[in-house]
């Protein structure tokens, strides 16, 4: 039997914590391969979503313009937001688990399991946003912008969906237990209605229509409307749209990977 | 000690108002078999999880292959495998996929991981699970495989927490068989217990732990002549009369453990020849029937409850 000294791989300490983070990354895959039909209904869920508020619910409140140029980029928003709950449910199951126990023995980086975790997650999310803009286009919305200003509006949907994960991961790990998850689940949704995603500000009370204007989700769905040539876009929000989430993952990614390290030490 | 693998000295831990670890000194030779013995709750658990670095310890010095695990803890993680308590597996993986993953953790490298990867699952018989996920194995397949995740690198250390608790006999003796096949390579292990029969068949020295600190310390034959001496045991043809025979036994009533079930006596002995040969006459000359007379040493049963105390005493009758 050879011996592991003859195997172990020189590298420093940045190439190590690299190859730990594709390993991470790797499993989360190799759980998908065992799971395809969950990842599916993660898919599928957010078109539900969109068909049904497109068709059967309807309307929306002042919007001026064609609704369904107005809804899919709310519903964009949205489902990025959205994300935050799959994260930390995800997260919370598998601190759960034994296994934890045993990377946290083992000579890895810091922070690979999560950062393993977000990279599944991002990956589920372009994917994501590839179906629900093919969707939207079946029914009728279009981008008016332009390649530039539409890989431009995708970069910022995701730059927010990357906050929100580890919004998610930190909350994941301060909630600890799944149950307390749940409680998350539910608030989700009064935060993410209270933005423009589906209505406007203006239709709204005074007091509500300012908080909602400063919701970043609501940040995120200006620019991207703008940005797609939508109804509700508004010029000037690029700076927010961007100066949000970073702000958010200045905060968040650091004191999760913090309490990564420090979990019942 | 200079080739000491584990120093422990004075470790402390707290959970809230709970002490779990009071000053708990501990020193495990290279090379060697050390059993950590104590009832739920004395603190084995909390001690293992320091020692693999999972949690930090509130005061007292502690060393693994010659490094502090609070101010080195990956140097001490580079050199360690840890066999907890439950599993400690990515259950929706098969085994490869989780000996491969593990190896890669430790850089071996992706073409190395694969090739331990390998190995390990041939010297735990899982060779053919193929894409099975580890969550459909049995208990013993399971734990073998946790066992082989935790040899990935060939550990200096590796600690072993009730490694067989909740395994049937057939899975119990599976690993065993492959906690033996460790010792002898150099590997030191920790392992932690609650079967004395455990600790008797592995482990060169036992520590009895008790409410967090250590209460003996010696092997499983020192602990034994320490605590109690030998005992004489007699069973008896008919049950009726075990009262009588107590009074023939050489000490005093209160010092003989009776078995109606059993139809036994057993009793501590100082001198064991006189004694041996002093029950059978005194048997013989009250006319009782024995069906059997041995004289043996105690169980580690008997050692570990004399030496945790408690109200346990009651069942020592063995």
């Amino acid at each position: 039997m050879t011996t592991y000294e003859t195997y172990r791989a020189t590298g420093g300490p940045g190439t190590r914590a690299l190859a730990d983070c594709w390993t991470m990354t790797r499993r989360e895959l190799a759980h998908w391969a065992r799971q395809p039909v969950q990842v599916l209904v993660g898919l599928v869920f957010p078109v539900m979503l969109l068909l049904m508020f497109g068709y059967l619910v309807g309307g929306g409140r002042g919007v001026a313009g064609d609704y369904v140029d107005f809804l899919v980029p709310g519903m964009l928003v949205l489902t990025m937001a959205f994300g935050l709950e799959g994260t930390m449910l995800a997260v919370t199951q598998d601190l759960n688990k034994g296994v934890i126990d045993r990377f946290r023995s083992m000579p890895m980086a810091n922070g690979a399991v999560l950062v393993g975790r977000s990279a599944a997650d991002m990956l589920q999310s372009a994917l994501g946003l590839a179906v629900m803009l093919a969707v939207g286009y079946a029914i009728g919305w279009r981008a008016h912008g332009g390649v530039e200003a539409l890989l431009g509006a995708v970069g910022l949907l995701l730059l927010f969906r990357f906050a929100m994960l580890w919004i998610g991961i930190h909350l994941a790990m301060v909630a600890g237990k799944p149950e307390l998850v749940q409680a998350v689940q539910i608030l989700v949704w009064p935060v993410g209605f209270l933005s423009n995603a589906f209505a406007v500000p203006e239709s709204m009370p005074g007091w509500l229509g300012t908080a909602v204007q400063w919701n970043p989700m609501s940040q995120t769905a200006t620019a991207v409307r703008d940005l797609f040539g939508n109804p509700g876009g508004e010029p000037g929000h690029l700076w927010a749209a961007v100066a949000w989430p970073l702000a958010l993952l200045a905060v968040f990614f650091p004191l999760a990977v913090r309490r990564f390290g420090r979990l019942s030490r | 000690m200079a080739d000491a693998a584990i120093t422990v000295e004075g470790a402390h831990k707290k959970y809230g108002d709970t002490l779990a670890l009071s000053g708990l000194d501990l020193l495990v030779a290279r090379g060697t078999v050390h059993g950590v013995l104590g009832p739920n709750g004395a603190g084995k658990t909390t001690l293992v999880r320091i020692l693999s670095t999972l949690l930090r310890p509130d005061g007292g010095r502690v060393e693994v292959a010659g490094h502090d695990v609070l101010t080195e803890a990956r140097e001490v993680r580079l050199r360690i495998g840890l066999l907890g308590q439950h599993a400690a597996l990515d259950e929706e993986l098969s085994g490869r996929q989780n000996l491969e993953m593990f190896g890669r953790l430790h850089h071996l490298g992706a073409r190395h991981a694969r090739v331990r990867a390998d190995e390990l699952l041939d010297r735990f018989g899982l060779a053919d699970t193929g894409r099975k996920a580890a969550r459909h194995y049995s208990g013993g397949m399971r734990r073998r495989l946790d066992l082989a995740a935790s040899l990935v690198t060939d550990p200096e250390v590796l600690f072993l927490d009730e490694p067989t608790t909740g395994l049937d006999p057939r899975g119990r003796t599976e690993v065993w068989t492959a906690v033996r096949s460790l010792v002898g390579g150099g590997t030191t292990v920790l392992l932690t217990t609650q079967y004395l029969e455990e600790a008797d068949q592995l482990a060169d020295r036992v520590s009895v732990v008790d409410r967090g600190r250590v209460v003996a310390d010696g092997t499983p034959d020192e602990l034994k002549a320490a605590t109690g001496g030998d005992r004489i045991d007699v069973v008896l043809r008919d049950a009726g009369q075990l009262g009588a025979a107590v009074a023939l036994l050489p000490v005093p009533a209160e010092g003989v453990s009776v078995d109606p079930d059993r139809r036994l006596l057993s009793a501590q002995v100082t001198d064991r020849m006189a004694a041996l040969s002093g029950v059978v006459r005194a048997l013989e000359a009250a006319g009782i029937e024995a069906e059997d007379i041995a004289l043996r040493r105690p169980t580690l049963d008997e050692v570990f409850l004399d030496l945790t105390g408690g109200d346990e005493r009651a069942k020592e009758a063995v």
